[in-house]
């Protein structure tokens, strides 16, 4: 258990966890951490469940200073992240000693990376999950994002990470562990992606030019995309078609790509409603959710269709092979 | 009936192209029906509207001799389907919202009536004079969709939308009245205030209207909202 005090709260620092699923009838979206995967393998990193709560840091990262010595791990996108001005790598556990002062400088490549803490950030679940649900105000820290001052607290870590943190001690500011996840068994990230998508349900609202389009061009994502959506240009005019009309509002999942009478698609992610009036003209692939959760302004995306079997056909194959990741790091000491 | 994909882990299930009290009953009915034999990797079932969305999880999903989770889905919605009895739905509870209209409470009303050619006293008559239905629970949490307006008050959505409604206010936003639940941005007509509180995570249910409900509204003045302010009746756990 620890005491992690917030020097500084960088630009958008939530607590996060795999959501609050259950409560969409209610009009309460599940939430959680927009790249699930980079969270649930920083907390297997440290012996958490993979559901525990950890921080999702958004493009420019906190200064944390842990009161307490902390078995820690980073995932997600690449940053520099240093105590006393050594560099701290990612993708492995880390042992922080009593006093760290762990510096999250600018996120380099991608957009959101995810610190988790042995035993989880120790905040109350508010139906059910611990993520904080911003436009409700609920869960997480008040709510609300970090702000400095903030003191964040670890709940008991397990007795693995006990071990792990006990075989690790005596490396000065910290010590991390000789082995890491290999960049095979992370979240495949990239740039410019091509993401797979499954054809929406209202797919056949687009006249045919607008389907060749939206499978043909890169879209550009827009600065103002959020936890609740990335916002995206297409390089010509709006992928409006004659066919448009009116429709009833229905449920939305996460990775649902509509298209609202300007023709700028927005790809739902963790934050999104729970239903939606705008047609949904695709959804993205689960298993490609990652790279999605990890574009910035400025970056482009193209979608290619799958049908609905080989997505999850895909998904219950990544699935299999973090479960073996999960076997495997459950096997190390240090 | 009809099944589709959202993706590779929901389905929706449409019954309707319209919002009526019937098509929101038989979503109800498909959701009990649902949910008294749940497949194993069902995460949940959510109505709206003309539809019910299902969500589930494909890795938990029983495999069935190869066949993918999306078709074990859709089987077992289909048999469940057959199994829903269509006037099995109890109706929904009746409630009844107080509201203070006009005013800073309503900075719409005037204008909403000046849209149909009637007075302030006109609209507030036929908005409060109608039983409505929700529809749907959603866009924030526990925002009521209510179906039911009469038709004199439908009025299409504000050009540009308030960057700050607050909560409890009471809205026209096309052919649905609605109540907003927190202060959120919003583009309907905003035609009063209810001092009631709509959501509350603590309690359960966190939100005061389930789809089905039925809902009265009753004028009260500035003094009675002041009075019922700190009453919420959202039960706690």
């Amino acid at each position: 258990m620890s005491r992690i005090h917030v020097v500084k709260p960088g630009m958008f620092t939530t607590v996060q966890d795999l959501g609050r699923p259950g409560w969409q009838r209610h009009g309460v979206t599940p939430g959680g951490a927009v790249d699930a995967q980079a969270l649930r393998l920083a907390n297997v990193l440290v012996g958490n469940a993979e559901g525990a709560a950890g921080l999702e840091i958004t493009l420019v990262g906190p200064t944390l200073r842990f009161a307490e010595a902390s078995l820690i791990a980073i995932c997600g996108a690449e940053s520099d992240v240093a105590a006393e001005g050594r560099r701290l790598p990612a993708w492995r556990p880390v042992r922080l000693e009593q006093g760290a002062e762990l510096v999250f400088g600018a996120i380099r490549t991608g957009c959101r990376t995810y610190l988790a803490v042995a035993g989880g950030i120790a905040v109350p679940r508010v139906l059910g999950g611990r993520g904080t649900h911003l436009s409700a105000g609920f869960g997480g820290l008040e709510g609300r994002t970090l702000r400095t001052g903030d003191v964040l607290k670890s709940g008991p870590g397990s007795a693995w990470a006990k071990r792990l943190a006990g075989a690790l001690a005596g490396g000065g500011t910290f010590s991390a562990a000789r082995w890491e996840v290999g960049t095979g068994a992370r979240p495949s990230y990239a740039a410019a992606p091509t993401v797979r998508v499954m054809r929406g349900p209202q797919w056949d609202w687009f006249n045919a030019g607008v389907q060749e389009r939206f499978l043909r061009e890169r879209f550009t994502v827009m600065p103002r995309s959020d936890r609740m959506g990335q916002r995206l240009a297409p390089p010509g005019p709006g992928l409006t078609g004659e066919t448009l009309r009116e429709m009833v509002s229905e449920g939305v999942a996460t990775g649902t790509v509509q298209v609202p009478p300007d023709g700028q698609p927005i790809v739902l992610l963790a934050d999104r409603q729970t239903i939606g009036g705008y047609p949904k003209i695709a959804v993205v692939a689960s298993v490609d959710l990652p790279m999605l959760a990890q574009l910035r302004p400025g970056d482009t995306v193209g979608f290619r269709a799958v049908p609905v079997a080989e997505a999850q056909e895909l998904w219950l194959a990544a699935e299999r092979q973090f479960a073996t990741v999960k076997q495997g790091i459950a096997l190390h000491t240090a | 009936m009809k099944i589709a994909p959202l993706g590779d882990a929901a389905v929706v299930v449409t019954l309707g192209n319209t919002v009526d009290a019937a098509t929101v009953a038989a979503g109800q009915a498909l959701v009990n029906a649902l949910e008294a034999k749940p497949l194993p990797g069902l995460i949940e079932c959510a109505p709206a509207n003309a539809s019910v969305t299902v969500y589930y999880d494909p890795v938990r999903i029983p495999g069935n001799g190869g066949q993918p989770p999306y078709e074990r889905v859709c089987r077992w919605i289909e048999d469940r389907a057959a199994a829903a009895e269509p006037g099995g739905h109890a109706a929904g509870r009746l409630l009844t919202i107080p509201v203070c209209y006009g005013g800073e409470w309503g900075p719409d009303l005037e204008a909403v009536g000046a849209a149909h050619g009637l007075s302030v006293e006109e609209v507030v008559s036929l908005h409060r004079g109608a039983e409505y239905f929700v529809s749907a629970v959603g866009f924030t949490p526990g925002f009521p969709y209510l179906g039911g307006l009469p038709e004199r008050l439908h009025t299409p959505r504000r050009k540009t939308p308030r960057t700050r409604v607050p909560a409890g206010t009471v809205a026209i936003g096309g052919t649905q009245t609605g109540i907003y639940p927190f202060e959120t941005p919003g583009g309907w007509n905003l035609i009063g205030r209810t001092p009631w509180r709509l959501f509350d995570p603590f309690a359960r249910p966190p939100a005061l209207f389930q789809v089905g409900d039925r809902v009265r509204f009753q004028s009260v003045t500035p003094a009675g909202f002041q009075s019922l302010q700190c009453q919420s009746p959202l039960p706690s756990e």
